[in-house]
């Protein structure tokens, strides 16, 4: 037990521990790509001696080909040529008899990575590492400046804004399950509010549309009011789950509302058309508002009607943000790295289409263009 | 120790469905951890019922305001609840006549599908029609021109509204071929292929970063407030 307590906790507060782990990624990714590489290699050598035997037989079968799916399918039409992962090392499998029998084997070989998601892997791995790096750079005591988010300054206001008029906070966690990360996201952001509701001795409620997210909610909820020593305060009753049905959660969180005239609603999490319902009810009840979501086609809705919206990364941001911990916000350091070389490979890719359209034949222009697409993953 | 445990099945867990993505061989681990959580999905639903039961018994034993809708909420329950276990109105299914349970509840002519069809969906139906009126109202408190920003999205949401319709069309239909690109219905298209989708993107790229750094910091147990916050 001691050791399960100690290892988690080295991995949280050691920057070193997790720069270690983050180069032994690198490492492993590095050796990764080249035993693929060197596989492919071997592969391709004796796909040569393949092909060679096949120009005899079936001179359309391309050397070049032979990694792909398509020569599988090629030779063999009823093959499922969506199982792109097993690579056909037989590729001219069905094809006739002078050719099988030339053919080294028949078991399809599964690889160990997949080549296809390298430049993804290697974009995490960067983001990973400039996390690493902020944070121990963080902890080394190098201040951190972070823009001042108008949503988040407001979390405090709008708590002790419930709490002077006597009335409760609703927190919307969304509608999905904590297999969302959005979900997960809402409730880091529930357990702060709830911190704050907790040291002003504000009721908060929270009406859920998962189990899941209830019990889990629960557990964030209690221990945010144990942390400052107000364990007498919570109350399991004011997180309940609702029921799955997406309208029907919306009936009974709207109804709730206009009876129970909250003084403060959050919604922080995944939402879909509830989002104007909820928001559009919250501003004619009068409470303020403060919505969180990724989902890109909500926003417009959470920024018309309510007071503060948390847009896209800020709202992933939110919880580093309020806790102030020089760790967590050396992440949102790392985040902006990873936005800034995202942003440079966008204008270098930019540039550089834009002066192929007007020099077609530049081979150093198409060269670089080439090069950005596979960097990004085109 | 509850936040220990925790915190190393979220780590495990992350790790191992981070890894399903990108080795082809350990996609079954994936695999597993996403059956682990449907399974205590499963489990946490008979706690939610239980939460549901308790929480309107009680709105109703202390007679506080607006128990009938407890009444009808747990009336509601428990009625489909014994159509959907019994599966009252079910006909056996034709390969096993004999067997008088082997039926669908999904299938036409039950009592479950009747509630189904006849009643949820015209009442989620009514509920996603509000979306209408609050459309409207929403709109008209946005597009309030009171600064610059607000008249730039009134502008905007008006060559939308008329380009998307036949309005659009009859108003500048007559504009000449070389300022075709004018004519509301291509001017629309052009708002919604550049400056919506440029802005979409940069929004997109925030929040796949946003994301990445949240699942780091989750998975190095960096940020701990989804478990309350605090040391572990």
């Amino acid at each position: 037990m001691r050791i399960t307590h100690m290892i988690p906790r080295w991995i949280a507060t050691s920057p070193s521990c997790k720069l270690v782990a983050i180069f032994v990624l690198m490492f492993a990714c590095c050796t990764n790509v080249l035993a693929v590489e060197t596989n492919k290699g071997v592969i391709e050598a004796s796909a040569q001696d393949i092909a060679a035997q096949n120009t005899i037989a079936h001179p359309h079968v391309a050397t070049e080909n032979i990694f792909t799916k398509d020569v599988l399918a090629h030779n063999e039409p009823a093959q499922d040529t969506t199982a792109s992962l097993i690579e056909p090392v037989n590729a001219v499998a069905g094809a006739s008899p002078a050719v099988a029998n030339a053919t080294p084997t028949t078991t399809p070989v599964r690889p160990w990575f997949n080549s296809k998601k390298t430049a993804l892997f290697l974009w995490i791995v960067f983001i990973g590492a400039a996390v690493t790096v902020s944070v121990w750079l963080a902890h080394s005591g190098r201040p951190i400046r972070i823009r001042r988010i108008a949503a988040l300054e407001a979390v405090d206001n709008a708590v002790g804004r419930a709490t002077e008029m006597g009335r409760s906070i609703l927190f919307v966690p969304g509608i999905q399950d904590m297999d969302n990360i959005q979900t997960v996201a809402g409730l880091t952001m529930l357990g702060r509010v709830a911190k704050t509701a907790a040291e002003y001795d504000a009721t908060i409620e929270v009406p859920t549309c998962r189990s899941l997210v209830m019990e889990a909610a629960r557990d964030t909820v209690r221990a945010s009011y144990l942390s400052v020593g107000r364990a007498d305060g919570f109350s399991i009753d004011r997180i309940t789950y609702i029921t799955d049905d997406q309208f029907g959660y919306v009936a009974h969180v709207v109804g709730s509302m206009v009876r129970e005239k909250p003084a403060t609603c959050f919604y922080m999490g995944y939402f879909a058309a509830e989002s104007l319902i909820f928001s559009e009810t919250g501003n004619a009840i009068g409470a303020i508002q403060i919505a969180g979501t990724a989902e890109s086609s909500q926003l417009p809705f959470f920024v018309a009607a309510c007071d503060y919206t948390l847009i896209g990364e800020e709202f992933f941001a939110a919880s580093a943000y309020l806790s102030g911990e020089p760790a967590q916000l050396g992440t949102l350091r790392g985040q902006d790295i990873g936005k800034f070389a995202v942003g440079v490979f966008i204008t270098l890719g930019a540039l550089a289409a834009t002066i192929l359209v007007i020099a077609p034949n530049a081979p150093i222009i198409s060269a670089l263009l080439g090069g950005l697409q596979k960097v990004l993953g085109g | 120790m509850k936040r220990i445990i925790p915190m190393w099945i979220a780590i495990i867990g992350g790790f191992a469905m981070m890894l399903s993505s990108f080795v082809p061989l350990a996609e079954s681990a994936g695999e597993v951890f996403a059956d682990i959580f449907n399974v205590v999905a499963a489990i946490a639903f008979v706690l939610g019922a239980g939460s549901l039961a308790k929480q309107h018994l009680e709105k109703l034993s202390r007679r506080e305001a607006g128990w009938g809708y407890s009444v009808v909420t747990l009336g509601s329950f428990i009625v489909t609840l014994f159509i959907g276990m019994f599966k009252i109105g079910v006909h056996p299914n034709p390969n096993f006549p004999q067997a008088a349970y082997s039926g669908s509840n999904d299938a036409e002519g039950s009592a479950w599908s009747w509630i189904y069809e006849y009643m949820l969906t015209p009442l989620t139906s009514t509920m996603f029609a509000l979306l209408a009126f609050f459309v409207a109202s929403a709109a008209f408190r946005a597009f309030r021109a009171k600064n610059t920003e607000a008249i730039l999205l009134l502008v905007t949401a008006f060559i939308m509204l008329l380009g998307r319709t036949f309005a659009g069309v009859v108003l500048t239909g007559w504009f000449p071929e070389w300022a075709s690109g004018l004519r509301l219905e291509n001017f629309s298209i052009y708002i919604m292929q550049v400056f919506n989708t440029a802005g979409n993107r940069a929004i997109m790229i925030g929040i796949a970063l946003g994301v990445a750094a949240t699942g780091l910091r989750i998975l190095f147990g960096i940020d701990r407030s989804w478990l309350g916050g605090g040391e572990a």
